[in-house]
């Protein structure tokens, strides 16, 4: 395994590899197929380099710990507001997540319906693409169109374009207070409705989510309010008012935890396949229909739908009509190769990509075939 | 500003460029008569003019597609415009290009107020976008100073911002997907009515790529449900420096301000002389909006009164009811208006770290005098984004470079500091010769990478965004061989 404890060494790593490499930070999300190669690691490269609370800006080296990055804000009364799902509940893995796996990954949580995804927060990224020439993109500063965007192309290119080096980001202030409002026993057309509802009012929900088969109490159905004590206690109010029709409120005691949504625990060592699905949030009843046995959770008003399915099944082919994508985040590596990890795109898009990819990587090394 | 030297074997086919463009749009348009393509020779940095060969207006995605393929064809530079409000001289044209112009594209496609989007084609104004909202209660959300005139097109090319987007975010932020149109004429479609797009972030590549990669048609973007209120506070300071401290004391305070717009001495004089907006007589003035319900409003204001107090503000001005908030946005939002009263200027955009505000106003200040020009302070502090406005004689010989140099050497403290060069403008013509003070050789690479794998011939507003000097070898041999 390369270790690089820096960017010259990564630089040279890079530069001198002549045969395919693995990407890896933490290891703790191994999404796409999988890559034979020599593993590199940004364990190494650790820390934050700079963090200006009163700019809302943190920037980290690519292997600094997400727990380091979210220890330090906390002192701050600050956050990652983009809440980066934590995989290992998924993956059964117990490694160290890295902030360059977020951002290689572009990891959200349940907060991306109203705050937006990692991408949104990413403000700049020093990576090294495959000829082993440090580039950087973006920066420090909020606002930043200087030149094209390949900050955002980054994220979420899973180090096929590059190894990142060093990300920096946006950061926010931490709410003072949080509440949920629970609704019990809604039917998924009905909690559609309501998280809807919801979201198209004032009031600010930074989470909607919602559980077909929680307990035995049946569905379950959230909604956060954060902010600031007082305001939270008055929209939290509103929000009832609101809802008032879409049946009995519950007892956020009984309730999942952000957390647990976030990290879709429910599928914590099952046999699943598991499935993640991007939608409109309104399409949502309809592909949970036609999942029917699935075991489902849905998050961003509707918008994602986690799905554990029986291995093999493709829900691809359930999916006829509804715009949107799914990935196949889990399963063997026989069913990734039949099936295909990431969903089909345009064949303009795909000769695009191939292209780009050439650009950036013309000895084909880094985690070539991990996206398909 | 040096262009490149117009491609004679273009000039010399213009006429059956022509016929074939009037073929391409049988329901749009081509404009060849130099009268019109007059309003065409510039965008709103008007110190550049050049007549193109002639515009297209497509009246449709189909008909830019084959604007785009005959253009391929011919090997002819497409100059994409929206409205024309590029203050970096992004939809400026060459001689040898075909302006094409989006203004025909400006209808809603689709309202869906459940899955909070609208869909229109590109054309369409950025203002007339929340004006097909905003009954039931919605808004789109960036908002450019410009945005009674600025199409969604240009918007996406410049990933315009605005005076909100400290908590709504720019215009990528806010774009779920396109309807785009290659330089071979191929159509895609990327993204839609759901969250994240699949695979490569094409969205925010093309957000802000200058109209260097395609020509976007039509668009979703998130609209948001309007806040029950937004109230402004009016803050006055001794110097810029406190001003500067207040801005991060609030911003650590956990308050998040919808906008906090600073202005300095030059700027309130200006804006007082032209709108009477009652500013009071002061170094540094806040403008600092809030939102949400009423108690919500009158509670984030005691924080940010409290916050403000410990800075001796000489002025502390709530705004009691709508009329007062309208008084207090008036002077700001006359701004660029009085300044041009006065004289002419060059409006700026570069983006620092907030924390380093003091430090560069007064080095602005310093410059100011070196140079001989005047300059007035008037931006979004919340984020970094500055406007120095640099006045200047256009009459006057030698003043436009002066001020060029001055505001090169402004732009230069910016990077230095930890900034950069354009925080929403873009880099059009303006900024193209200064990329090479923000990136060094590999960046701008792995950028134009990018445009080669786009548009091979570079046809698509090929002298903008980097050094000509840099593109050279890109744009003649692939056009010559195209």
């Amino acid at each position: 395994m390369l270790s690089p404890a820096d960017e010259n060494e990564l630089v040279e790593a890079v530069a001198s590899a002549k045969s395919p490499l693995k990407i890896q930070g933490g290891g703790t999300r191994p999404i796409g197929h999988d890559v034979e190669g020599e593993t590199i690691s940004t364990a190494k490269m650790s820390g934050i380099t700079l963090y200006e609370p009163g700019a809302l800006t943190l920037v980290a080296k690519a292997g600094t710990p997400v727990d380091e990055i979210e220890n330090s804000l906390d002192a701050e009364g600050q956050m990652l507001a983009f809440e980066p799902m934590d995989h290992r509940a998924i993956f059964g893995i117990d490694q160290t997540p890295t902030i360059g796996g977020v951002v290689a990954g572009n990891v959200s949580g349940s907060r991306r319906v109203q705050a937006g995804a990692c991408r949104d927060f990413l403000l700049g990224v020093r990576f090294v693409d495959g000829m082993g020439n440090l580039v950087k993109n973006g920066g420090r500063v909020m606002k930043n169109v200087t030149g094209y965007d390949l900050t955002k192309f980054l994220a979420g290119s899973r180090g096929t374009l590059g190894v990142l080096s060093e990300v920096s980001l946006k950061v926010l202030p931490k709410p003072e207070a949080t509440k949920t409002v629970v609704l019990r026993g809604l039917s998924v057309d009905d909690a559609v409705e309501a998280m809807s509802l919801a979201m198209t009012s004032p009031f600010e929900i930074t989470g909607a989510a919602y559980l077909p088969a929680f307990d035995e109490g049946g569905s379950v159905t959230v909604l956060r309010i954060e902010g600031f004590e007082d305001s939270v206690a008055y929209r939290t109010g509103k929000l009832s008012e609101l809802l008032k029709r879409h049946g009995q409120e519950g007892d956020a005691q009984d309730a999942p935890t952000w957390a647990w949504i976030r990290d879709a625990e429910m599928f914590r060592g099952s046999e699943s396949d598991l499935w993640r699905i991007s939608i409109k949030p309104t399409d949502a009843p309809t592909v949970a229909e036609r999942l029917g046995g699935a075991d489902l959770l849905l998050d961003w008003a509707g918008g994602l739908i986690w799905a554990g399915t029986a291995p093999g099944f493709d829900v691809r082919s359930q999916l006829a009509g509804i715009p949107g994508h799914a990935t196949l985040i889990r399963a063997s590596d026989e069913t990734k190769r039949t099936l295909g990890v990431f969903h089909p795109e345009p064949d303009a898009l795909t000769a695009l990509a191939h292209s780009i990819r050439q650009k950036f990587d013309p000895k084909g090394i880094l985690n070539p075939g991990l996206m398909g | 500003m040096e262009l490149p030297q117009p491609d004679a074997t273009i000039l010399a086919k213009k006429n059956r460029i022509v016929r074939k463009l009037h073929a391409a749009v049988p329901a749009g348009e081509v404009i060849t008569d130099e009268v019109e393509t007059r309003a065409y020779e510039c965008d709103a940095l008007t110190a550049y003019r050049c007549l193109p060969l002639c515009v297209v207006l497509p009246a449709s995605t189909e008909e830019t597609a084959n604007v785009l393929k005959v253009c391929h064809d011919e090997g002819v530079p497409v100059v994409p415009r929206g409205s024309g409000t590029s203050l970096a001289g992004g939809a400026l044209p060459t001689a040898d290009s075909v302006v094409l112009g989006v203004s025909k594209l400006n209808q809603v496609l689709e309202t869906d107020f459940d899955n909070r989007i609208i869909r229109v084609q590109t054309g369409r104004t950025n203002l007339s976008v929340t004006g097909a909202v905003e009954a039931n209660g919605f808004f789109y959300a960036p908002d450019p100073s410009s945005q009674l005139a600025c199409a969604i097109a240009g918007n996406i090319a410049m990933n315009s911002g605005g005076a909100h987007c400290l908590k709504y975010g720019v215009t990528t932020n806010n774009l779920l997907g396109v309807k785009m149109v290659l330089m071979d004429g191929t159509i895609v479609d990327i993204g839609g009515a759901h969250m994240d797009a699949e695979g490569y972030d094409w969205l925010g590549l093309i957000c802000g790529s200058e109209g260097q990669l395609g020509v976007v048609t039509e668009a979703t973007l998130r609209i948001l449900p309007k806040p029950e209120g937004a109230r402004p506070v009016l803050i006055g300071f001794e110097s810029s420096e406190v001003a500067g401290a207040c801005v991060s004391d609030i911003i650590k305070a956990g308050v998040l301000p919808v906008a906090i717009e600073f202005m300095d001495r030059p700027c309130v004089r200006a804006c007082e002389d032209f709108a009477q907006a009652g500013y009071p007589d002061c170094e540094a003035l806040l403008i600092v909006e809030v939102e949400g319900a009423p108690q919500e409003i009158a509670m984030q204001l005691e924080v940010i009164k409290g916050i403000a107090e410990k800075h001796n503000p000489v002025e502390f001005r709530m705004a009691r009811d709508a009329d007062e908030a309208a008084r207090i946005w008036l002077g700001r939002k006359s701004a660029f208006g009085a300044m041009g009263k006065i004289n002419d200027y060059m409006c700026l955009d570069g983006t620092i770290p907030v924390t380093e505000l003091p430090y560069v106003l007064r080095r602005i200040g310093e410059m100011s005098k070196d140079y001989g020009l005047e300059v007035a302070n008037v931006f979004h502090a919340g984020d970094g984004n500055m406007h120095p406005l640099i006045l200047f004689n256009a009459n006057k010989p030698g003043d436009l470079e002066t001020c060029e140099a001055f505001g090169a050497d402004i732009l230069k403290l910016c990077v230095e500091v930890g900034g950069c060069l354009t925080g929403e403008h873009g880099v059009g013509i303006e900024k193209r010769d200064l990329m090479e003070v923000q990136y060094e050789t590999p960046d701008l690479d792995a950028q134009m990478l990018i445009k080669d794998a786009f548009d091979p011939a570079w046809l698509l507003n090929p002298a903008k965004v980097f050094p000509l000097s840099a593109t050279q070898t890109r744009r003649n041999p692939a056009r010559t061989a195209a």
